[in-house]
């Protein structure tokens, strides 16, 4: 019965020991283990898979999801990363720039700057059906009104701060009739481009296209897109009194709760998911064997941030759709095979 | 003389290959039987390549199943498979693929229900109602049995 505890512990558990990390690979392909049958099963897997949406909110989309393999949990967060399109500027024709920001630099800071547009309505191609264009023409002049002493540039200028709302939209050929209600502007309105004193000028007309993140990291529609194991806290011996109070210390807090069982202070692990693993726990000796650190292989724990082109949700629903175009890419050309 | 006609016949398949299916090339290694191919996949890295491994590996006529990434400047990754006995490779290649798609579409599935909160309630109600019907159904007509008896 140990031993089959502990082969239950090396397939379903991550342990984090005091100078590393132990059973961290997948090892459950049929074969490895005897008398257990790891073929693949689609509905054991069906049965075993479950989505749990723990927040979404300003953005920020927090999702479980249990029952799948790290392969498949990576291969979700790099297209999240990399592979899910979305426009930004790519081309920038500079007619007058006065400013002291480099036209470069300028050029980079535009396409940096998330643009609103659902990019399921455009293709790839470069032509003008599939191009964005926008025009920030602004130029800094001197206020006549201002106060003689005042030093406040707000007071001193007009126009000296050029922000992402003075982006505007130009349609091309006939966008007006494909996208009649459409307001393709910046994501937000308070983006500084750039600061001008009087007599700067800018003028530049922006092409936007559609890309991925791989090609440039301006087209990734992910603030960032991360996941964690479940952490999995198990005492492997009453802890009682003052070690129960260090032990809570030890941990983030509201993961251990210390309870008072007949007068006594017991400590009991209340909620292991608020945890983030600073192995503080190994510092003390008299602690370190009384508590077993592991994560829990099957579970992830994703947090989506966007940017504000799509919602975290699309995004994540787009990433799972692209994973299946790969698949019948490859399918399709097996398919079509002369095959030998 | 074997052994050069059996190299010429994959460079030609490969050529071949290459003018119609530039993503997906094949490489056979170890006789002509099938049992080990290497497939040459473009412009793809570990996000495919270690879903698909896993996939593959889940398949207990797998013998081996590996992939690598020729080098970090060139996309394409060499996809191996050797298989038990003589089932051709291109077998679990393609059901590893099927089964991917198959996963994809299950999460997608979930997920799409985990989001729609009104829409899962609705639903749920409705099972529950469909639920009590038959469950108060059986009931009665089992209450009828037991006064007719």
């Amino acid at each position: 019965m140990a031993s089959k505890r502990s082969t239950d512990e090396l397939r379903e558990r991550v342990v984090l020991g005091e100078f590393g990390v132990r059973n961290v690979h997948t090892t459950d392909f049929p074969g490895n283990y005897p008398g257990y049958d790891d073929a693949w099963d689609p509905r054991r897997f069906e049965e075993a898979f479950r989505v749990d949406v723990v927040r979404e909110e300003d953005g920020v989309l927090e999702f479980d999801m249990v029952g799948i393999d790290a392969a498949i949990a990576n291969a979700f967060r790099r297209i999240l990363l990399a592979e899910v399109p979305t426009m930004a500027v790519e081309k920038v024709f500079v007619y007058n720039n006065t400013s002291i920001v480099q036209d470069e630099i300028l050029a980079h800071r535009l396409g940096l700057i998330p643009i609103r547009a659902d990019p399921r309505l455009f293709e790839y191609r470069n032509q003008e059906i599939d191009t964005l264009q926008f025009q920030l023409k602004i130029k800094c002049s001197r206020n006549p009104q201002a106060a003689k002493e005042s030093s406040d540039p707000n007071e001193l200028y007009f126009n000296h701060k050029v922000y992402s709302k003075h982006m505007t939209w130009v349609p091309l050929g006939n966008q007006t009739d494909l996208f009649p209600d459409a307001d393709f502007r910046p994501v937000h309105d308070d983006i500084l481009i750039a600061l001008l004193r009087p007599g700067q000028e800018i003028d530049v007309l922006m092409h936007c296209v559609k890309g991925i993140g791989k090609d440039h990291a301006k087209f990734s529609p992910v603030a960032t897109a991360s996941y964690r194991l479940l952490p999995d806290i198990t005492l492997l011996q009453p802890v009682e009194d003052e070690a129960a109070e260090t032990l809570q210390k030890c941990f983030s807090p509201g993961v251990i709760e210390i309870q008072n069982i007949k007068g006594k202070k017991v400590a009991r692990v209340a909620n292991a998911r608020l945890d983030t693993f600073s192995r503080e726990v190994f510092r003390h000796e008299g602690l370190k064997n009384l508590v077993r650190l592991a994560r829990v292989r099957n579970h992830y724990i994703f947090s989506v941030e966007s940017t504000g082109i799509l919602p975290p949700d699309v995004l994540v629903t787009e990433a799972i759709k692209i994973l299946m175009g790969k698949c019948q890419r490859f399918l399709n050309e097996l398919d079509t095979v002369p095959m030998e | 003389m074997a052994e050069s006609g059996e190299r010429k016949a994959a460079l030609e398949m490969k050529t071949l290959w290459h003018l119609f299916f530039p993503n997906l090339w094949q490489v056979q290694a170890d006789g002509t039987d099938g049992n080990c191919v290497t497939f040459v996949l473009h412009d793809e890295d570990h996000t495919l390549g270690n879903s698909l491994r896993y996939m593959v590996m889940k398949n207990p006529d797998v013998e081996f199943c590996g992939y690598c990434i020729t080098h970090p400047s060139e996309s394409k990754i060499n996809f191996r498979i050797q298989t038990r006995g003589s089932l051709p490779a291109v077998e679990p290649f393609r059901k590893g693929l099927n089964d991917l798609m198959g996963v994809c579409q299950h999460v997608l599935d979930t997920f799409e229900v985990r989001l729609l909160p009104e829409e899962l309630r609705s639903l749920l109600g409705q099972e529950r109602l469909r639920t009590f019907d038959t469950e108060s159904l059986i009931a009665f007509s089992g209450i009828l049995c037991l006064i007719l008896v």
